[in-house]
């Protein structure tokens, strides 16, 4: 870990994040029309992506040895159920993340 | 409206983000702290990109040391959305005045879910600009405190943090199962998915991110041209 380089990380993720933000008022000021293909796109979009991200988080799981993956499939309907059940998302992430961290510390050691 | 009113109204207005925004803004302090990133820069990234998932994977770039274009590739597909709330705001934000630019700055998911509807907009014009400010400051703010809060009570408070990473997890599951049942797009959420784990098997786990974003894409392209072709 390089200091110089996790500055210019955050640096860059910051200026993208800008520029996503501010690039439609720039672009479609009132006068040019936006195409269809840009809309259909961004409500398609962020349902894929989350799929995506969830993925993400689980690339490290393997499926070698039980204590490797059911940890966070336990964890993963927990959270499913609770937030089916209460539909409060700080709620599902608190008791999931609590359940999860007790499973890896002291279950699956 | 008096200035004191529309204070209150924006604050009553953000509340709910409060509790989330502290939470998970925690949440993200003790992650950072856990890969080795101190207070100092866990309060930067939630002054500086202010984007609550994008800043959780953050964590994870900063201490794999990723190359800086892959950092701005992945930004890119996972803040994409950011494009389309923008976009549903033009009209709202043609003439808000001086503080545009920070509104703009400052529209996160939540942020946008407060102030999307302007049905609660102050019936003022002027006092729209002040208020839409208020809203957008007080949730920045609440980010940065939880963000503080986490990194200290991480850094003082030497608890077995093993396994706290699953909270990243657990956010996009709960946003999944949010989408999952209140719109109709399940098959955009199997697409998702689905391109992922193909990609993972072919690309391994350090590479299959882009390989998957552009698999997406281009699934969600030929849809387009099928329903295209379908309307006509």
């Amino acid at each position: 870990m390089n200091d110089i380089h996790s500055v210019v990380l955050i640096a860059v993720i910051a200026a993208v994040t800008i520029i996503l933000r501010f690039l439609p008022f720039v672009i479609f000021n009132g006068k040019r029309e936006v195409p269809k293909y840009i809309i259909f796109l961004g409500d398609k979009l962020p349902y894929a992506i989350i799929g995506m991200l969830i993925i993400y988080c689980l690339r490290n799981v393997s499926f070698g040895a039980v204590s490797d993956w059911l940890p966070s499939f336990l964890s993963i309907i927990i959270v499913v159920v609770i937030h089916i059940w209460k539909r409060n998302t700080l709620l599902s992430i608190i008791v999931g993340t609590f359940v999860y961290m007790f499973l890896v510390q002291t279950v699956f050691v | 409206m008096k200035r004191k009113a529309i204070i209150k109204k924006a604050f009553i207005k953000s509340l709910p983000v409060m509790a989330a925004y502290v939470i998970l803004g925690m949440g993200f302090g003790i992650l950072m702290n856990d890969r080795g990133y101190g207070p100092v820069w866990s309060i930067a990234c939630s002054v500086f990109i202010y984007a609550g998932s994008m800043q959780y994977i953050t964590a994870d770039l900063l201490a794999a040391a990723v190359s800086p274009l892959y950092a701005a590739i992945m930004t890119l597909m996972v803040n994409a959305r950011h494009l389309f709330y923008g976009i549903s705001m033009i009209g709202k934000y043609r003439n808000i005045g001086k503080f545009k630019p920070y509104l703009i700055f400052g529209l996160t998911d939540e942020t946008y879910s407060l102030l999307c509807d302007n049905k609660d907009y102050p019936s003022q014009k002027k006092d729209t600009q002040l208020y839409c400010f208020l809203v957008t400051l007080f949730d920045h703010s609440y980010w940065v405190i939880g963000t503080a809060l986490g990194a200290i009570i991480g850094t003082l408070l030497d608890f077995n943090s093993k396994g706290i990473d699953f909270s990243m997890t657990a956010l996009f599951v709960t946003v999944f199962v949010e989408q999952w049942i209140t719109s109709k797009e399940q098959r955009c959420a199997l697409v998702g998915i689905g391109s992922a784990i193909i990609c993972l098997i072919i690309f391994g786990e350090s590479n299959f991110l882009i390989p998957t974003m552009l698999l997406i894409t281009l699934l969600l392209s030929i849809s387009y041209r099928k329903r295209g072709r379908s309307d006509e």
